[in-house]
């Protein structure tokens, strides 16, 4: 049997993300990782690779890409044009067959992860595309009139951000893990794991500010782990005092170096707003 | 058992299929998740749900279902030959970990303390609190890939921990969509498409590359277009409260048919009719309102309004000032519903009640007056009129009425009280 994911010492995976991890991986099912921006979609395929020491692919879906894309690309364009100039290549047409990620990924001869990112940005048809791909783990090359099948059955791991609804058929094919918020407990040991030498007490004045900001209504862009690493890293690069953090209270001022968690306008607005209403009670 | 779970989640409103529990079984036969619930939860759940909205309703059928049967689990534990752990152990555990072992007194005495615990975890089920010390059930955990898994003492937090996920309800404000489903609405709504080209340019423009290339003297010359995609914008508003419960689960199919159709589609509710604010988000209607002149000035003219309401009220309430049942409005709805029609060309109001009965309310017939009669009953046919009415062609950017600006409307509808 396969070796088991436990997150890793850069990636604190909680009990039901490893489980679902394990049963994709134990299974060869797609594993569809939906959750808030900057909770560590992305990283985890990263990780799992790291921690099982597999290759990894990546396809990165953009709102332009095709599932065909994926698969392969028939550069019909530079046959063209190399016909035209009387270049001996065009007699081929392996020649211009461009693999794509998923196609390099079937080739591996090691158990590969292939991370599917941000599948949401794609068509809506896009998912359906893949259906066969992602079942069978083989499609069929038209022009050279080749069956690629999976050497090794890939671990793949697909992101969503839920902007659209994805299709039943698709689902039915993938596990699925929905990344909570991490709690304060987790959180604490996820900072942990990336700022290893932090002070126990800024830890604790910058997780209590960065809840308390959380938690304020009406906020458009909800700052996440990965706002919260990069403002710790402000923090300590600037060698801010725990104190600073702790006198100020959080309903009166805007946090210290706030650019890093709010990242809009409106957003840094609404807090200047409500920092003042609070001011006018006391 | 299972295949009661199973039929329990589709009469819960999980909708789960054959398929998906055959992978369930597939995967308690691999051995991914045996002899603890707090696997076997997980293990179910990212098997059998799709979709974040839905773990709530996961998690109360499988706390009515496994509701005590925990216990199954550790009786089937407390039975377990010890040769049988011994092997599993050995397979899972690294030689580093097994020297692990050996240096903690051997097999021998690790399964004694193992079976002490359990017996002790049995007698504190017998005291009778149904949830606590379900986690001890877990001494595979202990043993597997974890190797701080040994020090089985931890074993029981952990569990307990994982039992009160499903008796908390974490994902219930997520389930606030019906599920998809109406097909027929999708339908009608996608008549609305209207594809235009935006974006990036990576299509290839047939004609226009062989013209190009012949005045090019056969040399390639490619010429490429973007996609066409749907650019129809949307802006709905919904009616909440009071006598729109009645109608809530249709005005939910509808919303959630438009929201995967459309990719540009804000969504406001109102209470019974419109005022100089709407709001996004219910709990916080009080707190968080978005003025109707920002939505004016923010969304052109080029978007279409569509009005989800019964519009069933005291006539007051649309044509004095005043007249909202929730705040003083310093002007009549019915000004707002003018500056609302002088934006927005292309605007109707869906009416969730039947259509034999409209006549008979005044404030219905005053609200058909304020939309141009572009009010349209919530059915499939309904639906295909509305669209129809907001396919019109735009015929130039209208003027923007003036706040404070009359509508004549206003005191026809007084005439039908």
């Amino acid at each position: 049997m396969t070796e088991r994911f436990a997150g890793t010492d850069r990636y604190i995976a909680t009990d039901d993300l490893m489980m679902a991890v394990n049963a994709a991986v134990t299974l060869g099912r797609p594993l569809l990782i939906k959750g808030e921006p900057g909770t560590g979609k992305t990283q985890l395929a990263e990780e799992i690779a790291r921690s099982l020491g597999r290759p990894m692919f990546e396809w990165h879906v953009k709102s332009t890409s095709k599932a065909q894309q994926g698969l392969y690309e028939y550069d019909a364009v530079s046959r063209l044009r190399d016909s035209q100039l009387g270049d001996a290549r065009v007699h081929d047409i392996a020649n211009y067959i461009l693999k794509g990620s998923l196609w390099q990924a079937f080739e591996s001869e090691q158990q590969p992860v292939l991370l599917i990112d941000e599948i949401d940005k794609a068509d809506i048809e896009f998912p359906n595309d893949l259906l066969r791909e992602l079942d069978r783990m083989e499609f069929y090359v038209y022009e050279t009139r080749q069956l690629v099948k999976a050497r090794n059955r890939p671990i793949i791991v697909i992101t969503s951000n839920n902007e659209k609804e994805l299709p039943d058929a698709f689902l039915r094919r993938c596990f699925f893990h929905y990344i909570r918020f991490p709690d304060q407990e987790t959180m604490a040991s996820i900072v942990a794991v990336h700022f290893p030498g932090l002070k126990k007490e800024l830890l604790s004045e910058a997780l209590g500010a960065f809840f308390q900001l959380r938690d304020t209504p009406g906020l458009k862009k909800k700052p996440s782990t990965s706002e919260l690493l990069d403002w710790i890293k402000l923090l300590v690069a600037e060698d801010i005092d725990p104190a600073v953090l702790r006198s100020q209270d959080p309903k009166k001022t805007l946090p210290i170096l706030h650019g890093a968690l709010l990242k809009n306008e409106q957003d840094v607005h609404l807090f200047e707003q409500l920092v003042f209403l609070n001011r006018r009670v006391r | 058992m299972l295949v009661n779970f199973f039929f329990e989640l589709r009469k819960g409103g999980v909708p789960v299929t054959i398929t998906e529990f055959l992978t369930l079984l597939e995967g308690l036969r691999a051995g991914v998740a045996w002899a603890s619930v707090q696997d076997f939860y997980y293990l179910a759940r990212t098997t059998l749900v799709k979709d974040e909205r839905h773990y709530d309703r996961f998690d109360r059928v499988f706390a009515e279902i496994f509701n005590g049967a925990e216990k199954l689990f550790d009786e089937i534990v407390a039975n377990v030959p010890a040769e049988w752990l011994q092997a599993l152990a050995a397979r899972t555990l690294s030689e580093e970990e097994k020297r692990k072992v050996e240096s903690l007194g051997g097999w021998e005495k690790l399964l004694e303390t193992l079976r002490q615990r359990l017996e002790e975890q049995r007698g504190r089920h017998q005291g009778g609190n149904k949830w606590i010390g379900t986690g001890g059930t877990s001494p595979f955990g202990a043993y597997g890939y974890n190797p701080e898994g040994i020090r089985i003492g931890q074993a029981g937090s952990r569990n307990r921990r994982a039992v009160k996920v499903w008796d908390q309800r974490e994902y219930r404000n997520f389930d606030d969509t019906v599920e998809l489903g109406t097909r027929n609405m999708k339908l009608a709504l996608r008549k609305l498409r209207k594809f235009a080209r935006e974006g990036a340019q990576d299509q290839l423009d047939l004609d226009a590359t062989i013209n190009a290339t012949a005045r090019n003297a056969g040399l390639l010359d490619l010429k490429l277009v973007a996609e066409r995609r749907n650019a129809v914008k949307v802006l709905l508003f919904l009616d909440v409260g009071g006598s729109m419960d009645d109608h809530i689960r249709v005005c939910e199919e509808l919303f959630s048919a438009a929201r995967s159709e459309f990719k540009h589609l804000e969504y406001f509710y109102f209470h019974n009719f419109l005022y100089e604010s709407v709001w996004k988000d219910n709990r916080r209607r009080f707190s968080q309102v978005t003025p109707v002149t920002q939505i004016l000035r923010t969304y052109g003219h080029d978007y279409r309004v569509i009005f989800i309401g019964d519009a069933t009220m005291s006539p007051y309430e649309i044509t004095q000032p005043g007249g909202s049942v929730e705040h003083w409005n310093k002007e009549a709805g019915s000004v707002w519903m003018g500056r609302m029609t002088a934006t927005y060309p292309r605007l109707v109001w869906l009416n969730p009640e039947k259509q034999d009965r409209w006549e008979y309310t005044a404030s219905v017939r005053i609200t058909r007056e304020l939309v141009d009669e572009r009010m349209f009953p919530v059915t499939i046919q309904g639906l295909d009129a509305a669209i129809g009415a907001l396919r019109r062609p735009l015929s130039g950017p209208r003027p923007e009425s003036q706040p404070g600006g009359e509508t004549s409307v206003t005191s026809g509808g007084m005439g039908d009280i």
